[in-house]
């Protein structure tokens, strides 16, 4: 065991208790517990966006891609910052001025049907859940391979602690982790950035020449198609990257963690700065990794390539660096995964229990105090998948769950806020297609079936031959939405929907900002 | 069901589908509409392309493969650009929506009159 890595794990997760400790005090509202009462800045806003964004698929993943695969790891970060651009100019504003506390609430403002409300939560579940499995397989990976302790008992102490951090502090709590994280994982990162750039005596250029002699790709390393070959392949890749963010979620429910649109607007901003920044870096990580650690230590540790950025930080800064690098990659995945959890268990106490279930009059006492059940018992849930997921690429489930929110929330966001005739019809369709074509192809990919043994999960020729499924299923969410709202537009009247000047002139002006 | 007042900085108060449509009718809410739909439809159209041109080009063309200073290829500079493209147009978008809050303040100003 890393004696050094395990006190600064120790000095992470006493830091994010003492943060828990504070925010419990003023958790005792579905406001506070929720959204952190509506009261975050935009500053702290947006570092809270980035640190639930920047997961550890971006820090540890990207960095190995890059340093093993080239210019296609950097696709990733091109696609998850441009995305911003989709949630600045479409997304965050008018969610911020139709929404309350989830996904669903938004959606519900037009269509007042407990079916509509009830297919947006449990997307919301279905996304949050992959994408945790995603976090929680890669900090079992991580931690064993840093502390020695086994996967299993590592899962479940990153599940103890989420479960901790979002039962007792809510969002207060999640989103100071989660601000905490973004401070960290930028120092670390800035830290090795200039440390590699010293090593390349702070020339660029000298880095890609030195970088191509260094690996064994040789020149194919600075070209794109080393990892991509195939270019729907990468077409439906970066779609999925770039329309994928606007409907995670996760990143959704951020929004209404500020007063009004006006901040939602800012804190996409400086997010987009800090991730831009961030992402920016990624590039000195891989490349630095490239050349001072070498293709067969990097895949020697792990095949996938995630302990890029660890063992660089080894290569340049001996243990105390490592032990550090660790911890914020650590910390990054506490970050994430509490704000997935939050995320989860707001769309079941919110949206199942009080609205379905309860039509809206549950006391708040019992909206908290199942918000806090359903934060267990989905970090149960996610800790048991986990444990199961143990051998599965993290890399193909985080994109899955990019695909499904591009595929079944987008579609939805899109059409409800832009197009009168959008009918509860079509918002049903769309969420229902673009969950299962994005699932369903998935499930029949070359992630699934491989004619290689040790590829993928089973042996067997792929029936769909794309890696990711955006470009088939994100223009069919769409379609399908299209399709479900003309072929019903008879019959659309009887829906309890409201007129869409309402939706309009909320959506735009923030004026009436309440729900239902 | 009961409304709940959410902790905007402005009071509550539900209009009728009525007051809805002769605000959504207005000058000032047209003219709102109008600047930010000239605002984001060309700008995200512009952003799409220029984000898709990468992986098109790097696909299906090895243009991007040439060299643009020593070892720096332009694929490398087209990734860069795309940052640059990002920030620029956040920005740019940020500078332009206080017109929009500004209108929308009007509008709000006229219906609590």
């Amino acid at each position: 065991m890393n004696t050094a890595a395990f006190m600064m794990f120790l000095v992470i997760v006493a830091l994010t208790l003492v943060i828990t400790y504070w925010a419990s005090k003023k958790n005792n509202s579905p406001s506070e517990f929720y959204t952190a009462g509506g009261g975050l800045t935009g500053w702290q806003n947006g570092m809270a966006i980035a640190g639930d964004y920047m997961s550890a698929a971006s820090f540890l993943g990207i960095a190995g891609s890059i340093a093993l695969a080239g210019f296609d790891g950097f696709f990733y970060s091109i696609g998850f910052l441009v995305a911003y651009l989709v949630v600045l100019f479409l997304v965050a504003e008018p969610l911020r001025n139709l929404g309350k506390y989830t996904f669903a609430d938004m959606i519900a403002v037009r269509f007042k049907t407990a079916k509509i409300r009830g297919f947006a939560a449990f997307n919301t579940m279905v996304i949050s859940i992959f994408y945790m499995i995603a976090q929680l397989v890669g900090a079992g990976a991580l931690i064993k391979l840093l502390l020695g302790i086994d996967f299993a008992t590592s899962v479940i102490i990153v599940g103890i602690l989420m479960t901790v951090y979002v039962t007792f502090g809510g969002m207060h709590a999640t989103s100071w982790v989660q601000i905490t994280k973004a401070v960290l994982l930028m120092a670390g990162t800035l830290l090795i950035s200039i440390l590699v750039l010293h090593k390349f005596n702070w020339s660029i250029t000298g880095m890609f020449d030195q970088v191509k002699e260094a690996t064994p790709l040789q020149e194919k390393f600075l070209h794109p198609g080393v990892k991509y070959k195939d270019g729907l392949d990468t077409l439906s890749l970066t779609m999925g990257l770039v329309l994928g963010t606007a409907g995670l979620p996760h990143i959704l429910v951020r929004f209404f963690t500020v007063k009004n649109a006006k901040i939602a607007r800012s804190s996409v901003v400086y997010a987009t700065w800090i991730i831009g920044l961030f992402y920016v870096m990624t590039i000195f990580l891989g490349f630095g990794a490239a050349a001072f650690v070498g293709n067969s230590d990097i895949t020697a540790a792990d095949k996938a390539g995630n302990m890029a950025a660890p063992l660089l930080a080894q290569a340049l800064g001996g243990n105390m660096l490592f032990a550090f690098v660790s911890a914020v990659a650590f910390a990054t995945i506490l970050a994430v995964v509490a704000g997935l959890v939050l995320t989860a268990a707001a769309a079941f106490s919110h949206d199942f229990y009080n609205q379905i279930l309860r039509k809206g009059k549950a006391t708040e006492k019992q909206q908290v105090n199942m918000a806090r059940y359903a934060s267990i018992g989905i970090s149960v849930i996610s800790i048991i998948l986990a444990l199961f997921a143990q051998n599965l690429n993290v890399a193909f489930l985080v994109s899955l769950a990019f695909a499904v929110a591009a595929s079944a929330n987008l579609p939805v966001i899109l059409y409800t806020i832009f197009w009168k005739r959008f009918n509860t019809n079509g918002a049903i369709w769309a969420m229902v297609v673009g969950l299962i074509v994005s699932v369903g192809l998935v499930i029949v990919s070359p992630n699934v079936f491989h004619p290689e043994a040790g590829k993928a999960m089973f042996v067997g020729e792929p029936w769909f031959p794309l890696t990711t499924p955006g470009i088939v299923s994100i223009p069919l969410g769409f379609l399908a939405g299209f399709m479900g709202t003309m072929l019903s537009r008879k019959t659309g009247k009887a829906d309890h929907q409201v007129e869409f000047d309402e939706i309009l002139v909320r959506s735009n002006t923030g004026m009436d900002n309440t729900v239902m | 069901m009961v409304s709940k007042p959410l902790t905007a900085d402005r009071k509550r108060q539900k209009l009728t589908p009525a007051q809805y449509s002769s605000i959504a009718k207005s000058d000032q809410f047209r003219k709102l509409i109008r600047i930010k739909k000239t605002f984001i439809i060309p700008f995200t159209i512009f952003f799409l392309c220029f984000y898709f041109a990468l992986p098109i080009l790097t696909s299906y063309t090895n243009i991007l493969n040439h060299s643009f200073y020593g070892s720096i290829t332009w694929a490398w500079v087209f990734a860069f650009l795309q940052f640059i493209m990002t920030w620029a147009l956040c920005m740019i978008y940020y500078k332009k929506a206080a017109k929009f809050d500004e209108i929308s303040h009007q509008i709000i100003a006229e219906k609590e009159r």
